[in-house]
């Protein structure tokens, strides 16, 4: 009942919800038709599929923030990265003595180094629950200090998003030293198992599909809590006057703080399911340019209404992926022209185009 | 504080330390009915002098209207009353308890001062119902907004608003789509919802017409009494209606007061007629 609520006035989460439920269904299968057959989707499209769905989870997040609160996050990339990271020490924990060197504890790279023991920031992450609760913790924690530093100093606007870059970029040079023991510029790969599941394995792969698509309809429901509760409110109020919502008496600093930690947590969760996904982390994922291409994908969907996050999401994935198997050096070009296009056209995304056609007709 | 004092704060272990400590903020104290005390306030920018020794006191529910050519400091003023700017020296006192030099503009508006700005300032891409139900005093905390549900009193309240300012049917209107005058008004409505003990208006009627300068007239004079109100105003027949024969009309000039008194007085008063005729 409080579900419905959420959604009762909302058609474009309806629409994602019953799409998200009827994935779910008939995903599995399709996949688990015979290969000749004209219906079957490959093991490896459920998997891209799935990446696409935290993919969608990460620009959600990031819709929470910038299309709500007004926060242009550029670094949100980092947060999705540390989420990544954390399961990719679980994985990595898991490979147990399977490893080329065959140590019963430490991960390759390590042995690689010639270290003896597992530095203090392993511990625990052999355990999937300390596992999971790091994924949201970390980044968490993250998003924490950084807002309660920038928020409470009043830095805002391309101030802000200037630090935001700095951020995921210090971050992605700090990844990329080995002595960090996060494997350097390799990263965590060759990963085995998860929660004793062979991670190659075609019920493990629509497993996951599955649980990618689970998070994004209850990151989904979630964060349309959060914009339909007066403190949703409050959020677009602090977004179109900032100084307003001062003098009637909110704490501005503190509004922004806590959603922007709740949209780190989302954004790590996101990136704890696609790591398994795609088999690998590495410190890429902090490059400035991942973060700005998230904004892109919200600018593209269309911003402040959570779904058009989703799609757009989605469409510039799927885009992304079409061209760099069809035509490789064109993508970049691509991208930019879609872009282009879109704050020229269609300012308000795909969405906003979707709503004018059905309001003229 | 200094780092000593904070390191024997810190080494003495029975006690609990100011930083955590809640700042329950002093209840306001208007016995002496007085309700702001603004003394010996001056503030300059880059050399300007905006306020220069000002000294003002608003008495417990009066209506107070502030005249003064450009740049007379009355904006200055109302940002040093919120907040928004320290002054260099003097200061302001919210009653005889609430400094309000050490408080912020949201622990400012939480003790009871609303202001309205001369630009109207609403929440554009809100409705008018919500611009209201945010200007509520009650929820102010992140926890408490996300669960926060309006129960029957509460609505009655916005309805005794909206009915009053005039948008009833255009309570789901987006706020910003309104005419410069209704914004006037919910920025107006939003105020009342506020329910501060202190009023600042900053031109209220600017962009009104004739009908609607007389309504927002008698709405600040209903409200006077219960609340204290401060207009600061351009339009001269717009004060002098206000202000009728006995409140007090203080004229600001260069940063501070030039002259206080009935509306007669003021008007009469030879350093006021030089300053406004440039004699």
């Amino acid at each position: 009942m409080f579900l419905w609520n959420l959604i009762k006035q909302d058609r474009g989460g309806q629409v994602l919800l019953a799409l998200l439920a009827l994935a779910i269904i008939i995903v599995p299968i399709l996949n688990s038709l015979p290969s000749d057959h004209p219906l079957h989707i490959p093991t490896y499209m459920v998997a891209v599929m799935g990446k696409y769905l935290t993919l969608a989870l990460l620009a959600l997040s990031v819709d929470l923030v910038w299309g709500y609160l007004g926060i242009l996050t550029l670094g949100h990339g980092a947060f999705f990265a540390l989420g990544g990271y954390v399961m990719g020490m679980y994985l990595m924990r898991q490979i147990g003595d399977r490893g080329v060197y065959g140590h019963p504890e430490l991960p390759d790279f390590m042995v690689f180094l010639n270290w003896d023991s597992l530095p203090w920031y392993w511990m625990g992450l052999d355990q999937f629950w300390f596992a999971a609760i790091m994924i949201v913790l970390v980044p968490g924690a993250l998003a924490y200090v950084f807002g309660a530093l920038a928020f409470r100093s009043r830095v805002s606007g391309v101030y802000l998003s200037i630090i935001t870059q700095a951020l995921t970029f210090a971050l992605m040079l700090a990844f990329f030293r080995n002595e960090m023991g996060f494997g350097g510029n390799n990263g965590l790969t060759d990963f085995k198992d998860l929660l004793g599941f062979n991670l190659q394995a075609r019920e493990t792969r629509v497993g996951l599909f599955v649980a990618s698509a689970i998070a994004l309809a209850l990151g989904y429901l979630l964060c349309r809590a959060v914009t339909q509760s007066r403190l949703g409110k409050v959020c677009v109020a602090v977004r179109d006057a900032e100084s307003r919502s001062r003098f009637m008496g909110y704490r501005v600093e503190n509004v922004k703080l806590w959603v922007f930690t709740l949209s780190a947590m989302i954004a790590g969760v996101a990136g704890a399911l696609y790591v398994p996904q795609v088999g690998i982390i590495n410190p890429n994922e902090f490059s400035p340019l991942n973060s700005i291409e998230i904004v892109v994908w919200v600018a593209v969907g269309g911003r402040a209404t959570l779904y058009g996050a989703v799609a757009g999401a989605i469409f510039i994935n799927y885009a992304k992926t079409w061209f760099t198997t069809e035509l490789p050096d064109v993508w970049l070009f691509a991208l930019g022209a879609i872009f282009i296009l879109v704050t020229v056209l269609m300012p308000k995304g795909i969405v906003g185009l979707l709503r004018r056609k059905e309001s003229n007709t | 504080m200094s780092q000593a004092s904070l390191l024997n704060e810190i080494k003495d272990k029975n006690r609990v330390f100011s930083f955590m400590q809640t700042q329950a903020s002093p209840v306001l104290n208007v016995d002496k009915q007085i309700l702001l005390y603004l003394e010996g306030l001056s503030v300059s920018f880059d050399g300007f002098k905006a306020i220069n020794d000002l000294n003002l006191y608003i008495r417990d529910g009066e209506l107070r209207c502030i005249i003064g050519p450009n740049g007379a400091g009355k904006t200055t003023m109302m940002d040093i009353i919120t907040g928004k700017t320290k002054p260099d020296t003097g200061s302001a006192w919210f009653g005889q308890t609430i400094n309000l030099l050490e408080l912020d503009e949201p622990a400012i508006a939480q003790a009871g001062i609303g202001r309205k700005f001369q630009k109207p300032t609403v929440f554009e891409s809100l409705s008018v119902y919500d611009n209201l139900v945010l200007a509520m005093p009650d929820e102010r905390k992140v926890f408490s907004l996300l669960f926060a549900k309006l129960n029957g009193e509460q609505k009655d309240r916005i309805d005794e608003v909206i009915t009053l300012i005039g948008l009833k049917e255009n309570h789901a209107m987006r706020a910003g789509s309104l005419s410069h005058g209704q914004k006037q008004w919910l920025e107006i409505g939003m105020l009342l919802m506020q329910k501060p003990r202190l009023l600042l208006v900053d031109e209220p009627v600017a962009g009104m017409t004739h009908q609607e300068m007389d309504r927002t007239a008698e709405l600040l004079v209903s409200l006077s009494g219960s609340h204290s109100v401060v207009v600061v105003e351009h339009d001269m027949d717009f004060v002098r209606q206000l202000a009728g024969k006995d409140r007090t009309v203080t004229v600001l000039h260069q940063g501070s007061v030039l002259a206080e008194g009935s509306m007669d007085q003021v008007q009469n008063n030879r350093k006021v007629v030089e300053v406004y005729l440039g004699e």
